[in-house]
Parts: C-alpha cells; sequence; structure tokens
C-alpha cells in the first residue's frame, strides 16, 4: 500500500510515495537521491546507514520510512549544507579514512555525539563510536582527528 | 640513491579524502541509473553438495515484473582466472552452499527475490566434505570428477582424480641430511579456519548490454582489465567492445580481485538488451558468494644446528581452497615458494596443497596466505627459542636471510632492512624488560614475529599508464590501478608530480575505465606501487622529455640545461629563465616569426618485470624465478590476560616494514595501523564457523565479529624502514597486505610467554586460553 510520506530532509520539506515496509535508507537513496548514507548490511549491525532524525543517530536501514512521517531527517549532504563541519575538516586533515564507504556513517555518529557532549574524553568519544565498523582503517586516525575536536572544544564550542 | 625529492616521501593529504569526507565519492551503488534500472537476485543452493536434478522456473517466469530467469542451461561454460573449474550457474551439481542456481532479472529487487522462491530445484545430496584432510583421505568423493578436462595455467599442477586442484613442491638441498645434521628438531602442527574479508560494501555490479550491443560494467572491483578480458573471452567479444568502469570501491583487501558475481550481472543484462541490471550482494551472500580466505592445516619441522642455525626445514600445507580453485590455486602457488619465512634455510620441503572442500570458496585476501603458513613457522620459532634456550627475537636475528642468499625455489634474495625491522620492534615493545600489571590477576605479556611476502603474480603481469596536460599546466594522471583505500590516487599522483616539477594541487589522478585508461593486469599482490608506480615514471619521464624538446627547439637552449621545477621549465644557467606550463603544454610556443613549436603534451609508459619465469621443475620447485621481490618486516604486542577467564586485551602493538621508499610516509603508516587490525580480527575473533552440513552458523556481523575501535590497541606503533628496491619507483615497493601476517603469531606467542600454553588454532579466544591454561597437552614450558 502506498502512503504519501511527508518530511524534512535536510531543511527541506519533502513528500514521496512510499510502501508501509520500506525502509527509510532505501527511500533516501532510491527516491530522494540521498545517496549518502550507505548500504553494509541492512540489519542495523555495520553503521553505514546512520542518519540523524530529529538529532538523534539511527540506523535508517532498519527504521521503516513511514516512521518519519514529520520528522526531520539530516544526511552527510545537509549536514554540510553551510560547508564542511568542524568534525569533517578534522577527518580531512588526518585522513581518517582509506576506502571511505564508512566515512558518512561515522561522520553522523560523531556529529550527535559532539552536539551532546562536545569534548568528550576519549574512551567516551571510543564507546559512542562503536556501533561505526571500519574494515580499512585500525581507527587511529579516527581517533586523533576526534580527539582535536574535543580539545578544541574544551572550554566552548566554537 | 641520493635525491632532493620535492613530494615523493613527504607526508600529504590523500589526494581522495575531500570527496569521501564529503560524501562526494560516487559508489557504484550511488551512481544514478535512471528509470530503465532492473535489478537482480540469486537463488543460492541450501545443500553444501549435490547434484541438481531438475529446475522449473516456470512459476518465476510468469510473476509480473520478471523480466528474465538465468540458470546454467544458458550458460554451460566454466570460468576462472587460473583455473576454470567454476560454473556461472551449475548444471549439474552445486558444490557449496549459497552457489548460485539461478538468477532472476525483474524490475525490483523484491520482485526478483519474490520470484527465486517460485523455482523449484529438485537435489540428490551428496557426502560433504569440509576438512582438507578428509578431501585428500582414500575414497574421498571427487568434488570435481572433470578436474582433468579444465582449462588451467601451464605452471599449476593439477591433480585429476583427487581432490587437489593444484601442488606445488619445493626440494632444495637434501633434507634428510639437514635434518640429520640438526641439533634440535621442533615440530607443529596448526590449524587456520575460513575468515571472511567483509569489506563495508557489499560486491556490487551494474551491466547493460546496450542495444547495439556492447557491454558496459560499473563494478566494484580491483580488476577492471582482467574482468575486461574474462568478459570479452567468455561472451566472444572483441575487447573493445567491452567496457569495465570501476568507480570508488568501499573495500576489496583480494575479496573484489578476479572476477567472481559480476559474471551473473553480465548473464542478467544480455537477457534484457537496453537495460541496467544491478546485483548487489546483500551481507549474508557477501559471506557465501563473493570468497573467503582459504583455511590451511599445516605441519611445520624445522631442524636448528647448534648455534640456532636452522639446516632443515619442512613444511606441509593443507590448504582449505572451497569449492572452486580458480584462484586460490594461485594462493597455494605463491605460499608454496615461499612458506619458510624470511629465514635462509639450506635445505628445504615443501608441499603445498589445493585441497578441494564443499566450502565456500576462497581466493585472494590481504596476505595471500602468507597470514595462515606464518602462523604455523612463527610458533614454532618460539618454541624452538625456548627448548635451546634463545632468545626468540636473538633466533630471528640469527636466521634473517640477507641479500643474495638463496631463497626457498634458490634465486638470490633482493637488498632487505629485516634486521631493522627486527631491532626496531623489539625496541619500541620493550623486548625483554618484564612489565606487571596492576590487578593482580592479571598477566603482561609480549609476543614477536618476523614475515615476508612476495608479490604473487603471472610471471609477465603489467601495468601501463598516460599522463595528459592541460591548458592550465595540471595534469590528468590515467591508470587502471585501483584505488582501494591504500592510497594509490596519491602515490600516482606523487610519482608525476615528482618528475614533473609539479605542486600536488595541479595532480588529478582517474579511476580506471578500460575505455579510457591504459591496461593495468590487477590492483592486487601489493604490486601496484613498484609497478604501476614504474609506469606512472615512465609516463611522466616522456611527457618530461617532450616538454624539454619544445623548448629547445623554441628557445635554443640545449635540454641538457632545462629542468622542471615549480609548475614550469627552468634552467640551469639562466637563473631568471622561467616558462610556466600554462603558457604552452596545450598552445604550444610562439616563434619570433610568429609560428608555433609544439602541441598538447602527452606522455605514455608501461612496466613489466622481464627476468621473471614461472616454469619451474613441477618436482623440485626449481629452475625459475617466480617471485619478483619479498618486502620484510616484524611485529609484536604487549597484551594483558586475565589468568582466570583468558580475557586478553592488546595494549600495544609494534610493526616494521622494509617498503624500500615510502612514497606517502603518513598514508604508509596507516597501512600498517590498519593492516594491524585487520590482523587482530583473524587472531582473537574471526572464524567462519560451518555446521557438519556445510552452512555457515555466522552470517553477520553480530556473530562474526570484525574489530570496533574500543576494541583495539591504544598505542599503535607503525614504524617504516628504507632499504632501496633496485628497480622500484623512487627505490618503492609494497607493503600494504604485510601489514596483517605477524599479528596471528605475535598473539599467540605472547600467550605462551605469559601462560606456557601454545594454541596451535585460531582464533586465540579467551575460552580457548581459559580452557586449556591448565592442560598438559597445551603446556608450553618458559
Ligand atoms: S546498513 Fe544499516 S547498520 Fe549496516
Ligand atoms: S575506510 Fe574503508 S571501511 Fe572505513
Amino acid at each position: 500500500m502506498n502512503h504519501i510520506l511527508k518530511f524534512n530532509l535536510n531543511g527541506e520539506a519533502v513528500e514521496v510515495a512510499v510502501k508501509s515496509n520500506e525502509k527509510l535508507l532505501d527511500v533516501l537513496r532510491d527516491k530522494l537521491g540521498a545517496v549518502s548514507a550507505k548500504f553494509g548490511c541492512g540489519v542495523a549491525e555495520c553503521g553505514a546507514c546512520t542518519v540523524l532524525i530529529d538529532d538523534l543517530s539511527v540506523r535508517s536501514c532498519i527504521t521503516f520510512a513511514v516512521e518519519v512521517e514529520g520528522k526531520s531527517v539530516v544526511t552527510l549532504e545537509g549536514l554540510q549544507a553551510d560547508g564542511p563541519t568542524k568534525i569533517q575538516k578534522a577527518f580531512i586533515k588526518h585522513n581518517a579514512f582509506q576506502c571511505g564507504f564508512c566515512a558518512p556513517g561515522f561522520i553522523m555518529s560523531a556529529t550527535e555525539l559532539i552536539s551532546k557532549n562536545p569534548s568528550p574524553n576519549e574512551e567516551e568519544m571510543r564507546h559512542a563510536l562503536a556501533g561505526n565498523l571500519c574494515r580499512c582503517t585500525g581507527y587511529q586516525n579516527i581517533v586523533d582527528a576526534m580527539n582535536e575536536v574535543a580539545e578544541d572544544n574544551k572550554g566552548g564550542v566554537k | 640513491m641520493k635525491e632532493n625529492l620535492k613530494v615523493v616521501g613527504h607526508d600529504a593529504v590523500r589526494l581522495d579524502i575531500v570527496e569521501k569526507v564529503l560524501g562526494a565519492a560516487e559508489y557504484t551503488d550511488d551512481i544514478a541509473f535512471g528509470p530503465n534500472l532492473l535489478h537482480m537476485a540469486i537463488l543460492g543452493s541450501p545443500y553444501a553438495h549435490a547434484e541438481i536434478l531438475s529446475i522449473d522456473t516456470s512459476e518465476a517466469k510468469k510473476l509480473p515484473g520478471v523480466k528474465a530467469v538465468i540458470t546454467g542451461e544458458d550458460y554451460p561454460e566454466k570460468f576462472g582466472l587460473y583455473l576454470k573449474d567454476k560454473s556461472i550457474f551449475p548444471v549439474d551439481r552445486v558444490r557449496q552452499v549459497g552457489e548460485q542456481v539461478a538468477g532472476v532479472v525483474a524490475t525490483s529487487y523484491e520482485i526478483a527475490r519474490n520470484a527465486t522462491k517460485l523455482i523449484k530445484v529438485e537435489y540428490k545430496e551428496l557426502p560433504v566434505i569440509l576438512d582438507p584432510y578428509d578431501s585428500i583421505a582414500e575414497g574421498a568423493i571427487l568434488i570435481h570428477p572433470d578436474l582433468g578436462n579444465y582449462v588451467i595455467e601451464p605452471w599449476l599442477e593439477a591433480q585429476p582424480g583427487t581432490n587437489i586442484g593444484h601442488l606445488r613442491r619445493i626440494r632444495k638441498g637434501d633434507i634428510d641430511k639437514g635434518f640429520a645434521e640438526a641439533e634440535t628438531i621442533v615440530e607443529g602442527e596448526y590449524h587456520i579456519p575460513h575468515v571472511a574479508h567483509t569489506c563495508i560494501e557489499t560486491h556490487i555490479s551494474v551491466s547493460k548490454f546496450s542495444l547495439d550491443g556492447r557491454l558496459t560494467m560499473w563494478n566494484s572491483t580491483q580488476s577492471p582489465h582482467t574482468q575486461r578480458n574474462i568478459m570479452a573471452v567468455a561472451l566472444g567479444m572483441n575487447h573493445k567492445d567491452v567496457r569495465v568502469i570501476a568507480p570508488p570501491i568501499g573495500g576489496g583487501f583480494g575479496g573484489k580481485a578476479g572476477i567472481s558475481m559480476e559474471v551473473m550481472a553480465a548473464a542478467g543484462a544480455k537477457s534484457c538488451p537496453g537495460h541496467p541490471v544491478k546485483l548487489r550482494w546483500t551481507r549474508e551472500e557477501e559471506f557465501y558468494n563473493s570468497s573467503q580466505r582459504t583455511g590451511l592445516r599445516n605441519k611445520v619441522k624445522i631442524g636448528f644446528k647448534k648455534n640456532g642455525k636452522i639446516i632443515a626445514f619442512k613444511h606441509e600445507m593443507f590448504w582449505d581452497v572451497g569449492a572452486s580453485a580458480e584462484y586460490g590455486s594461485n594462493v597455494v602457488n605463491a605460499t608454496g615458494f615461499s612458506a619458510t619465512g624470511p629465514y635462509y634455510i639450506p635445505n628445504v620441503y615443501i608441499d603445498s596443497k589445493a585441497c578441494y572442500t564443499n566450502n565456500p570458496t576462497c581466493s585472494a585476501y590481504r596476505g595471500f596466505g602468507y597470514s595462515e603458513f606464518s602462523f604455523g613457522i612463527e610458533s614454532t620459532m618460539d618454541k624452538a627459542a625456548k627448548i635451546m634456550g634463545i632468545d626468540a627475537v636473538e633466533l630471528r636475528r640469527i636466521n634473517a636471510i640477507k641479500e643474495g642468499e638463496g631463497v626457498a625455489y634458490d634465486v638470490p634474495m633482493n637488498p632487505n632492512g629485516l634486521i631493522e625491522c627486527i631491532d626496531k620492534v623489539a625496541e619500541e615493545i620493550g623486548w625483554g624488560i618484564e612489565e606487571k600489571s596492576d590487578d593482580p590477576n592479571k598477566i603482561i605479556a609480549k609476543g614477536f614475529a618476523s614475515v615476508w611476502k612476495a608479490p604473487a603474480m603471472p610471471a609477465n603481469e603489467s601495468s601501463s599508464a598516460f599522463i595528459k596536460f592541460s591548458e592550465d599546466g595540471s595534469i590528468n594522471v590515467m591508470v587502471s590501478g585501483m584505488e582501494l583505500g591504500q592510497g594509490l590516487l596519491t602515490v600516482m599522483g606523487k610519482i608525476a608530480a615528482e618528475v614533473l616539477g609539479l605542486t600536488l594541487d595541479k595532480v588529478r589522478v582517474e579511476l580506471p575505465d578500460t575505455d579510457r585508461n591504459p591496461y593495468e593486469w590487477q590492483t592486487v599482490a601489493s604490486h601496484v606501487t613498484w609497478s604501476c608506480g614504474n609506469a606512472v615514471k615512465r609516463a611522466a619521464i616522456d611527457a618530461r622529455d617532450k616538454i624539454l624538446d619544445i623548448v629547445q627547439r623554441a628557445h635554443f637552449i640545449d635540454k641538457s640545461q632545462l629542468y622542471l621545477e615549480d609548475n614550469g621549465v627552468k634552467c640551469t644557467t639562466q637563473d631568471s629563465f622561467y616558462i610556466p606550463f600554462s603558457d604552452f603544454v596545450i598552445t604550444g610556443i610562439q616563434t619570433e616569426h610568429n609560428t608555433w613549436v609544439g602541441g598538447p603534451i602527452l606522455g605514455s609508459g608501461m612496466f613489466m618485470p622481464e627476468y621473471t619465469n614461472a616454469m619451474v621443475d613441477p618436482k623440485t620447485g626449481l629452475g625459475g624465478h617466480p617471485m619478483v621481490h619479498y618486502t620484510v618486516g616484524a611485529g609484536a604486542v604487549k597484551v594483558e590476560i586475565d589468568k582466570e577467564t583468558g580475557r586478553m586485551k592488546v595494549l600495544k602493538m609494534a610493526e616494521a616494514f622494509d617498503l624500500g621508499k615510502a612514497i606517502n610516509p603518513d598514508l604508509s603508516k596507516d597501512q600498517i595501523n590498519g593492516g594491524f587490525v585487520q590482523g587482530l580480527g583473524t587472531a582473537m575473533w574471526e572464524q567462519c564457523i560451518f555446521d557438519e552440513k556445510g552452512k555457515m552458523l555466522n552470517d553477520g556481523f553480530t556473530d562474526y565479529k570484525i574489530p570496533t575501535i574500543v576494541d583495539v590497541p591504544r598505542d599503535m606503533n607503525p614504524i617504516l624502514v628504507e632499504v632501496p628496491q633496485p628497480d622500484g619507483p623512487y627505490g618503492a615497493r609494497g607493503h600494504s597486505e604485510h601489514t596483517m601476517i605477524p599479528v596471528m603469531p605475535a598473539i599467540a606467542n605472547a600467550v605462551a610467554n605469559g601462560l606456557s600454553v601454545r594454541i596451535v588454532d585460531v582464533p586465540v579466544t579467551a575460552e580457548k586460553i581459559a580452557m586449556r591454561m591448565n592442560d598438559p597437552k597445551y603446556k608450553e614450558e618458559m
């Protein structure tokens, strides 16, 4: 059964016809062209599909599209509407990714963390990112970049 | 070689990091193919070994939205990289769970998937073989009864009438005499299970036959030209009419080398001309239907003289290559030549056997078999060190192979910095310094391993490159080496920039497209820095020669006085002379008569090693020159283990590799960190677990655990050693795969050093440590 879903995507009101069993990830990628969120497993095990729904990081691969009715969804495309964020700049500076497939998911999870806790210590940060798998990097540069962001945020977010 | 290098050897931001962090990188699944796109789904076999009695697709074909149903009847031919033993879709029997029996193309993935459930297949189950020892046992059922009829590379030795897809032997010196002269003989038997690559991006191919018959494929691949070749030959098409485009790839690690599911997407597309057809593996299919890492059962026997020198070495390897040896046969071959480890040994006996089983097919996996065999060698070395009362690191120093000493196939070893690697790692990890945990229930221990690896490739593998200048003096470098995350684009960009006196912001390196970019064999074997790097360097030199020629003709300055720097041409005898590239690389240079000299600047280069020879004597493995060179290194860990539960945490790691010359020192260190952590997964957690019928019990990330950001050591110490490779670009040789190899033995050696328990089968889990700690069978004396 088709349903006309209305929600806010990256700051714009969108309307899209979805079936009740369609997943948010597929709707974002196939119907709305927001392809930064990636398919890595489809069952909430890898974090590649992470997006923000009302500022909370969510696995879009197991979220039914109809669940975001009236909500605000942010993907990487929207996150950087005003240019790369501080987290993204730090990831660039530290060569944080290799193949880069996990990057959008990491950036969304990191964004949620920093919005709640602008200056996490390293262990807090590692635990917040533990649901995002990366097969390439060994995580060291991601940690270095995030430590730099946390350090810079000490004494207030600029 | 003292060169004043401007770009090579200096740190850099990766050329592809911005597009990846901004989400601009378009991976295959991100490309918009329009409303014409069709989707494909596959029906996999529920049985590990069964005859196919009948396939009835009539109901599936009737489902609205279904465009085509494809079975082996449409594609009876076999394919494969080195040994054509694989079916696109099998006709007569299935040889592993998940083997693709039929494919459905439909207007949506959901419809295609539903249609696969309507296909009726009648099977007759056959006995299942899951262990290489069972595979070679007398009376074992033959998994490939037609082995003798398959098309095979001339340097492979299949054994028709058995389950052995390839046998590589080394017989160097006199093994019996060697053991007779040995003072101490130490043996061990080891087991390595299947593990999976688990790229975060699953395999994907979008294939399209245009209405005029051209085939275009967008594949997540390490091997665009090899795929084009296989497709063109299989379909009887001209190579020029097959186009493989390689968009950014979400991880490869060998799993996307050669060709696998892409042939099915092409088969689906052939039935629906004019439509792009997308086939994307689910995570579950990724475990079963891409490939896994070879399993291994091996027996190591090493004879030492009193001074610790190895005098004799016997290694029997029984590889579990799974249902097909099309690619795994070369893992078996390469390791057959090299399974001594990085030691000089006068008397060597190696048997390396590719044993077919009904486990999922195995192919290349980062390390190409060296991780698997090094576990046994390095474990045995540690055991021997204790028996002989020689320090474990010292034992490796004593035996470390030096330049000019004969490797197992008796060709002189290349220049190398193994001792330096060993010493630097030992120092960094604090070898010999005892450390105590603050927690009385825990111990701290260290483990060490030294390793080597050569690129495994056909003797005549090759690379080529084009460089073209644009109006503003920037360049596009066209190669078909693939950026897998290892930093290829940055390496190639830097080599070109160095030769051409360009700053890196003037350089763009293009991902492969077989229509546009020149030939590369494959991006595997950690060989592209060396091979493709040489091609790029030659292409840059070619472009440089053309530039100098034009300037000489236009300005009457002898070429020998001209050089390239700061994005232009300078002169050694006139300080003020400088012509920026942007002045002339397209337009040419205007002469005093208002005529023009020059034209668009292009460079081309190619590279092939011209000294390799794979045709050895099959009885001894001698007489050829199968490998180009070895990269050596060492690794160590410091772990903390709970004496009751066996739970282990790796506190610190150090790894050093001799990469000849670090083109990008920072990215090379990233390779060490990433490879170490991938190795850590296989050392501590990862294992494909099968039930007795060959069904995998952990085909998802919940049960197949790979390391997370919480699981890794907080203290990571990558170390680079640079003893130049004579035929490498700027002296470079590859090292990305190697970084995984020391981890499994270093972990097991640390456990043995700390708790006197020898774990001979990875992963080294807490459970194994706890259960075996007090079992005399596993005891290893300090
Ligand atoms: S794709 Fe959603 S968590 Fe893996
Ligand atoms: S960079 Fe490849 S998965 Fe993270």
